[in-house]
């Protein structure tokens, strides 16, 4: 503080001030001076990494996606070649297809499941503390523990869930050794690991739901699936628009678990977008066309966000 | 009578529920003290002869302790910075109004729709300019600001009344301390649920440091827990392991502070 204010009398501005200026606006001058001087001190900590380490790289990443580049030698421009290439790709297109695959698979498992637990432990059930700090570990867990774990639990031949299939007679899939079943596995893993975030968002919206209404609702002789879906779900729907916005934006990022679970495998059948970036940047060595591939998927999220609250007018109602 | 009935089953039914989440992570604990795990088809839910070899010839081939050090400090310090940073800009944000404010406070918030996925390449490529592939300050660098952190500080600050300012200007109070003596110490909450963000999503970020880091000893616990498995495709004892030590740590945090996490998420889907 007096640092600052001492500092501030010996700057040069301030010396040249006209002389006729009346000594009350020239204090004032020099207190808007500390002023702004505590704002730029308050706010660059966090501005000057977010320019170079967030939006400078976001315009980087545009300007190399319009190169053919190794990460190593010269850059060559090549203008849209790369967008052109990508778009018309197989394996691109692949991953975007196992991404929306993803996102198909997992949205209405963690939605309902979450929906589910959250109603449960809405009602007069005991322990609620405690089940729900259950239910939200593995939301907290590392996705590499997570996905290790799963891989073990889902090991085809020595894996626990295998053998309790085997035990009702059912003959387990490869899991992540088989190509139809690599995608299952992952959705299973993801749901298992987020279920307890969409219980806890809902749960909050489901504990401002006016009791009155459920009350009117009885006294009319609403049933239990009625009021569900004429009390309870439009009364959540903006949590439930949180859910989906959120799920869809971190849904085209999946990548943690598929490393971790299959590594895009096997035989590319759950090779995903962000697995794709890594790859051709990391393996590859094609960064242009990966810093190409990362702007369409912004692009992509970006346009299906800006859809969904456009269209959430239509649904979503805000009490 | 029927009403009592229906409790029951519910109670049932999210107590099972409840197991299908624990259970992943008592079995990991399980295989962990069975030595040979995966080699037989028929699982031993209970070992009999439970050991802790596994854990042994984790700390011998590699350096455990030092990877979990890694991720501490990396973790500590993260969190201090976000926590640092991100209160100072949100005291503006709330406090200090200046021309484009607004405009200033959409960019931050604009940056917390930037995938990391999209800034991989050239981050990397700055890192690679500024020296900083496999340093501890190259993992650190990207995670010293967060505009999530950003706004759920100026969300808290923007619920305390001003009146408590207005007091301490009259009494010659500046800025600085305002900051520090009146508004801090009012969103503790909110410090509470960043701090526990902050250093869970450092604990178990995993793309970066296994971009940045390459020596062994200097990984990060998910980048080494990650390539444990590669090593040891068949020794599931061994992996299992890795994993419980990674999640302990965690777990102790998560037992305290279940609390504020949850609040801190529910709280989110609020606004």
């Amino acid at each position: 503080m007096t640092v600052l204010e001492s500092s501030n009398s010996t700057l040069p501005g301030a010396a040249t001030y006209p002389t006729r200026m009346s000594s009350p606006r020239r204090r004032k001058a020099s207190s808007r001076l500390r002023y702004s001087l505590t704002v730029a001190l308050f706010l660059l900590p966090s501005a000057l990494p977010l320019l170079f380490f967030t939006i400078v790289p976001m315009i980087a990443a545009f300007w190399i996606s319009l190169h053919q580049w190794n990460l190593v030698g010269p850059m060559k421009w090549i203008g849209a070649d790369n967008y052109a290439r990508l778009i018309t790709d197989p394996g691109t297109q692949g991953a975007f297809l196992h991404t929306v695959y993803y996102i198909v698979g997992y949205l209405p498992l963690v939605y309902i499941g979450g929906l589910g637990i959250a109603l449960a432990l809405n009602s007069r059930i005991k322990a609620r503390g405690m089940l729900r700090g259950l239910y939200f570990l593995p939301v907290v867990t590392s996705w590499i523990v997570v996905a290790l774990v799963w891989r073990w639990l889902l090991n085809p031949s020595t894996g626990i869930v295998n053998w309790l299939l085997s035990l009702v007679g059912i003959a387990g899939p490869g899991w992540w050794t088989d190509p139809a079943w690599s995608m299952p596995a992952i959705i299973l893993a993801s749901a298992w690991k987020d279920v307890g975030f969409v219980m806890v968002i809902l749960l909050a919206g489901l504990q401002a739901v006016p009791e009155e209404l459920y009350e009117a609702a009885k006294v009319d002789g609403a049933g239990p699936v009625r009021r569900l879906f004429s009390i309870t779900l439009p009364m959540l729907s903006p949590s439930t628009f949180f859910v989906i916005v959120l799920s869809l934006i971190n849904g085209f990022q999946v990548f943690d678990q598929v490393y971790a679970m299959t590594g895009g495998g096997p035989n590319n059948s759950s090779q995903v977008v962000v697995q794709q970036i890594y790859d051709l940047t990391f393996r590859y060595g094609r960064a242009g066309e990966a810093s190409a591939l990362s702007w369409l998927l912004f692009l992509f999220i970006l346009v299906i966000t800006l859809v969904q609250v456009r269209g959430q007018k239509k649904w979503v109602n805000y009490a | 009578m029927r009403k009592h009935r229906h409790l029951i089953t519910l109670n049932i039914l999210v107590a099972l529920g409840a197991l299908v989440m624990v259970f992943p992570f008592l079995w990991a604990f399980v295989t962990s003290i069975s030595p040979g795990a995966g080699l037989s088809a028929t699982p031993q839910l209970i070992p009999e002869n439970p050991s802790l070899s596994a854990y042994a010839q984790l700390l011998e081939r590699l350096p455990f302790a030092q990877i979990v050090l890694n991720s501490l400090v990396l973790a500590v310090l993260t969190t201090v910075f976000q926590l640092a940073t991100s209160s100072l800009a949100a005291y503006v944000f709330s406090r200090m109004p200046f021309k484009g404010r607004n405009v200033v406070f959409a960019v931050y918030l604009a940056t917390m729709m930037v995938p990391l996925q999209v800034l991989v390449v050239p981050l990397f490529v700055e890192m690679k300019t500024l020296g900083l592939i496999d340093t501890y300050l190259g993992v650190l660098l990207p995670g010293v600001a967060s505009a999530f952190g950003v706004f759920l500080l100026r969300q808290a600050m923007n619920s305390i009344p001003t009146d408590l300012d207005q007091a301490a200007t009259l009494d010659g109070a500046g800025h600085f301390r305002i900051f520090g003596l009146i508004v801090l110490p009012l969103v503790r909450p909110a410090l509470a649920t960043l701090t526990v963000f902050a250093f869970l999503n450092s604990w178990n970020s995993f793309l970066w440091p296994l971009i940045i880091l390459r020596t062994p000893e200097m990984k990060t616990l998910p980048v080494a827990l990650a390539g444990l498995q590669g090593q040891y495709t068949t020794q599931w004892d061994i992996v299992m392991a890795g994993s419980v030590v990674s999640v302990l740590p965690m777990l102790a945090l998560y037992i305290f502070t279940q609390k504020y996490i949850i609040q801190g998420v529910a709280g989110t889907g609020l606004k």
